[in-house]
């Protein structure tokens, strides 16, 4: 079933135009990995379709109304790495747009953020300062917040730069495990190995624009070294 | 000590010290509130433009003669809050010149109407009262307390009420917006309420010093808190125990008010800073 598409889409800032006629489809259940070169527009992409960005043409659809709920694991700010919070406080503010207008959590939103900490193996630093935690720790809590956001949408920019290789591993397990229960995840990643081996489908930016199943880019990457 | 004492217990009964604490405490309670917020979204240099923009419209009531310059110091400070941070914290760069043109512009287009417009016979005077808060917080009439008392608790309410959302809106903007919370409906409410507590925070410390009050409870309680509830907590209380410290310092010694108050922000800011290189070894 299809969730997202996209038509046509021209991406940039202003009077600067960074990509333009990107079109692609997403439907519940896929993995997508956007790969390029740096400054090819993925996080900028990531933007238009987060609605943070307008975008300069072109259209995206969320199909279906409950779409729209959508969680996000960003790319780390400067402000967050001495924002004085504690872990709890984070996991529990991804609850607020269920929110409305009321001014305190309710029990099932306390509750929900407490089962996204023991999925993401955070139980333990609930009191802890997010500040004091390691980068892995930390990109743990920001999924568990994702997670209150959603149950069906997960958009992740680049969320292992900076990890070691354990951490990494580890990450891409727990983002494996979340698609496997059905979670449609769209992720920027700069590790063409792991979207390789992950993903269900690929949108490579840049120059040589694809959209696809990831098995199709894959072959036409062997084709293309076979020729040149 | 007991000297110290004895000469509080002769300056409470007078209405214009009491008046002057309960004002203080509100407003400090108010400002050091939203101060938490202010700091760590790096808004800080805000609170300093928008006092400046508040003196230049308290210039111009002051030359048309109108009898409750809040009345007009009010509208044009909020709305100025508003244009600066309508932009979230996307236009930093952009904001950061403007904020500058707007808040040197009023400080000095507000001295050069007050200069030619003044029928004053004391202009520097009350120009320091402006600008340093010298005396106004001890000559409150009461309606300005309760003007001040209701501002004030109208401000915690909604602190209270939107704790939450203010939390994600500081934190994270970005993942608000993209979550579908109204973050931007939220940073409107967050600049206004900034500019109506700059605006009773002018009557307290003048409009040169009102950024400490701001800030310096906040940083002093960042040095030492880890939670954004703790931190919160913190830095009200302090800064409610600054200031009524401080204004009593200032009535005993005879002192200015505002500048009074700063220094003791200044000296706990000092102290907590101390404890944390104290404790640092630890996490830092
Ligand atoms: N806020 C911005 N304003 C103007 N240009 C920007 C902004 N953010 C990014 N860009 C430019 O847009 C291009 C694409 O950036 P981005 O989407 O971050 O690339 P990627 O994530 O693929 O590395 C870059 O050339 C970058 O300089
Ligand atoms: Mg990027």
């Amino acid at each position: 079933m299809e969730q997202i598409v996209c038509r046509d889409l021209k991406l940039g800032y202003e009077k600067t135009v960074v990509a333009d006629g990107v079109s692609f489809t997403v439907s519940k259940g896929d993995y997508l990995c956007i790969v390029g070169e740096n400054g090819t527009g993925k996080s900028t992409l990531m933007k238009v379709m987060l609605g943070l960005l307008k975008p300069l043409g072109g259209s995206i659809e969320f199909v279906g109304a409950s779409a729209r709920r959508i969680g996000y694991l960003p790319q780390q700010t400067e402000v967050q790495k001495d924002f004085p919070a504690a872990v709890k406080e984070i996991v529990l503010s991804g609850c607020l747009n269920k929110s409305g207008l009321r001014p305190f959590y309710t029990k099932a939103q306390k509750a929900l953020a407490a089962r996204n900490m023991e999925k993401m193996g955070i139980t333990a630093l609930a009191g802890r300062s997010y500040r004091e935690l390691s980068g892995g720790q930390q990109q743990r809590v920001l999924l568990a917040r994702a997670l209150c956001a959603t149950e069906e949408l997960l958009f992740l920019d680049e969320p292992v730069a900076g990890l070691d290789p354990k951490v990494t591993e580890e990450m891409y397990a727990v983002i494996e495990g979340l698609n496997k229960e059905g979670m449609t995840v769209i992720m920027i990643s700069h590790d063409m190995a792991a979207a390789l081996r992950y993903s269900s489908h690929i949108l490579n930016m840049g120059n040589d624009f694809f959209f696809g199943p990831t098995a199709d880019f894959a072959a036409r990457r062997e084709g293309g070294e076979q020729n040149g | 000590m007991a000297n110290l004492i004895a000469q509080l217990e002769l300056y409470l009964p007078y209405a214009f010290v009491r008046y002057a604490l309960i004002a203080g405490v509100m407003i400090s309670l108010c400002s050091s509130l939203f101060g938490v917020t202010l700091v760590l979204k790096r808004f800080s240099f805000i609170g300093d433009g928008l006092s400046h923009v508040a003196f230049g419209a308290m210039a111009v009531a002051m030359i048309l003669h109108v009898t409750n310059n809040m009345l007009l110091m009010m509208p044009v400070t909020v709305a100025c809050a508003i244009l600066l941070l309508k932009g979230g914290s996307h236009t930093k760069i952009k904001g950061d010149a403007a904020l500058a043109m707007i808040s040197v512009g009023a400080l000095g287009i507000g001295y050069l109407l007050m200069n030619i417009f003044s029928t004053s016979a004391n202009l520097s005077g009350d120009v320091c009262t402006q600008l340093f808060g010298s005396t106004s917080i001890l000559t409150l009439r009461p309606v300005e307390v309760w003007v001040c008392v209701i501002l004030s608790l109208t401000v915690i309410v909604l602190f209270c009420l939107f704790y939450n959302k203010i939390f994600a809106v500081t934190f994270d903007e970005d993942f608000a917006v993209a979550t579908g919370v109204r973050a931007k409906a939220y940073n409107f409410l967050i600049a206004v309420i900034i500019a109506v507590i700059i605006v009773l925070a002018m009557n307290l410390v003048g409009s040169l010093l009102i950024s400490a009050l701001i800030v310096f409870p906040a940083l002093s309680a960042m040095r030492l808190f880890k939670s954004f509830r703790s931190v919160t907590v913190c830095s009200a209380v302090l800064s409610v125990v600054n200031t009524t410290l401080g204004i009593l310092i200032a009535v005993v010694g005879g002192t200015p008010v505002g500048s009074t108050i700063v220094a003791t922000d200044i000296v706990v800011f000092v102290i907590f800073y101390g404890i944390s290189l104290l404790k640092g070894g630890k996490n830092r």
